[in-house]
Parts: C-alpha cells; structure tokens; sequence
C-alpha cells in the first residue's frame, strides 16, 4: 500500500510492474540530467557578463544537438516498446476472476469450476482493528494463488469504474456491457491494495480493491470455505 | 471427438486463450461460447445424438462470462426475447 509522504512507485509485486519500475528509473533519469543540464545553461547564460553578437551559423553543434536528442529518444523508446510487448504477449492463465464494479463495491466471481461469488465492501473506519489501513481494507479479498498466472474479467453493473492494484501493475476500466482483460502473476505471497480509479458517484473514494495471494493450498482450502459459506 | 472433447474437459481448469479474440476486450468471446453451446445442443438434440461434446462451450461461457449476464440471458431465452440467433 501507499505510504505518508511517499514519493515513488509502491514495491512491485508482479514480473511486469518491476519491469514498470525499472523503466521509470530509467527515464526519469534521463530526465533529470536534460533538465540540470538545462538549468545550469540557463543560469550561466543570465549571469555571464560576456556577450557575442556575432556568431552566424554553427553547424557542429547544430549537428550534435539534432544527432544527440534522437539518439536518447532511441534509448527511451526501446525500453519502452520492450515492455509493452511483454505485456501483451499470450499468456496461459491457471484461472479467470471476474471483478465487477458496483455503486459502490466490487463483487468477484471464481466460476471455472463451481459458482464462486462474494461481494467486497470497504471496512467503515469506525470498524477497522488496530493495524488495519484506513479506506483500503474490505470484509472480503481478491484471495489469489501466488506466481500463477491469473486473468481478470473487470466489467461493471451501473456506471464505470475501474480496477487498479498499483504494486501488481494493473489498472483496467470496467464498463458496463463489456468484459475487459487484465493479467497479472503474483510473483510473492501478501496483501496488495488498489482504490477505484473512475469516478462512479459519491462514494467512489471508499470501493477498495484488496488481493492476497496464498500459496495454492491455501488458496484451495479458501475457496472451498468460501463456497460452504455461501 | 466426443473422447477428446471428455479428455480435454478432464484437464480443464480455465477458459484457454482464443485466436479469435485475442485483444483486451473479451465480450464477444463470452457472447459466442454461449452461443455455440446452445445452438450446439440444440442441432445435436435434433439429431439425437449425445450432447456432451457441447459441454466445452459450457465450461468456457461460465468462466468468462458474468453471472448476471447469464441469468439475463437465461431468462430472455426462456421468455423468447434473446437477441442473438440460436
């Protein structure tokens, strides 16, 4: 989850969010060496007391500053298209959860075997234990096998909403009427949690999303409770 | 066929990826596996012929798609308002 005053990404928690963080290291690097380098330019020019009015063309330093930004282009979109087409490419899931949005929870359903359904509202705050996070708990979770492949069918049944779980990379807007893909891996057990990310109404704030992914025992002997409670 | 179909049903554990719907939206993969199940049992029914090989379908549509989009379905077939040609 999120932290006070955090500034970066939340630890990955899947393949392709790692990938994701690695690539904004990256970038962002580059970004700030051009913008140091920028406004160091900008200071030594205003505060120089030299001045020339009489250069006319250049084509040398032409050359690099045309040659020199494509080249870095290059450097940040190879990177980038590497990891989009990772993220695109056919996987195998193990198992399908269908997430669905409502004002205001989400409701899952494990239906590849029998007919798994439970809705998830957020936890009051008046409710929450001690240790529990505020506004991001709910009564019932996304409960995973860890270092499975998992799809994800996000739709909704009112209005749209959308499924994020930033530290397993995925965000995917659930639109009534059609069924959008997600996929993730949970590359480590625990508890990772998201927030609605289209606003639905008035309380579009207090939909959380939690996932925690167990080993697949566990997640057996979850799913069978969950189907007796039912 | 209709072994292969029992064995493939055996291992089943969720909906496989399809060529035809390769693509981030998965609606019409959920709305033509219905399809195909009940045009399947209807054209062996009138054959008279077992209907198990139509249970592939079965599976797939219930893991992809929505329940309250099945009951819907459901109940407009029954009622003889469903929109899609069975």
């Amino acid at each position: 989850m999120a932290h006070p005053t955090q500034l970066g990404f939340q630890d990955a928690a899947s393949p392709v969010m790692e990938e994701l963080l690695h690539f904004h290291d990256h970038a962002l690097m580059i970004v700030l060496l051009i913008s140091t380098l920028v406004l160091y330019i900008i200071t030594a020019m205003v505060s120089t007391k030299l001045t020339n009015k009489y250069i006319l063309d250049s084509q040398e330093i032409e050359i690099v500053w045309t040659i020199l930004p494509a080249v870095i282009l290059v450097l940040i979109a190879l990177p980038s298209l590497r990891i989009l087409y990772l993220m695109d490419e056919i996987n195998d899931p193990h198992l399908t959860i269908k997430a669905m949005g409502h004002q205001w929870y989400w409701s899952y359903e494990y239906t590849d075997y029998e007919n798994l359904g439970f809705d998830s509202y957020m936890v009051p705050t008046q409710d929450l234990a001690p240790g529990q996070f505020r506004l991001l708990e709910t009564d019932h979770r996304m409960v995973v096998p860890m270092e499975s492949p998992v799809r994800v069918l996000v739709s909704a049944e009112d209005v749209l909403h959308s499924w994020a779980v930033p530290s397993l990379g995925v965000k995917m807007d659930a639109v009534p009427g059609r069924l959008n893909q997600a996929a993730f891996i949970a590359s480590r057990p625990g508890v990772f949690y998201g927030q609605c990310s289209e606003i639905c109404g008035a309380n579009h704030s207090f939909m959380p999303i939690v996932v925690e992914a167990v080993p697949l025992e566990h997640f057996e002997n979850w799913s069978s409770l969950m189907l007796e409670d039912a | 066929m209709a072994e292969d179909i029992q064995q493939k049903l055996e291992k089943y554990r969720t909906a496989p990826f399809d060529a035809r719907f390769p693509n981030q939206n998965q609606t019409r993969n959920c709305w033509q596996n219905y399809l195909d199940y009940y045009r399947c049992q209807k054209a062996l029914d009138a054959k008279g012929v077992d209907t198990s090989p139509c249970d592939w379908y079965k599976r797939v549509y219930k893991s992809l798609c929505p329940l309250s989009w099945i009951e819907k379905w459901d109940t407009q077939r029954e009622d003889g308002t469903f929109p899609g040609k069975i």
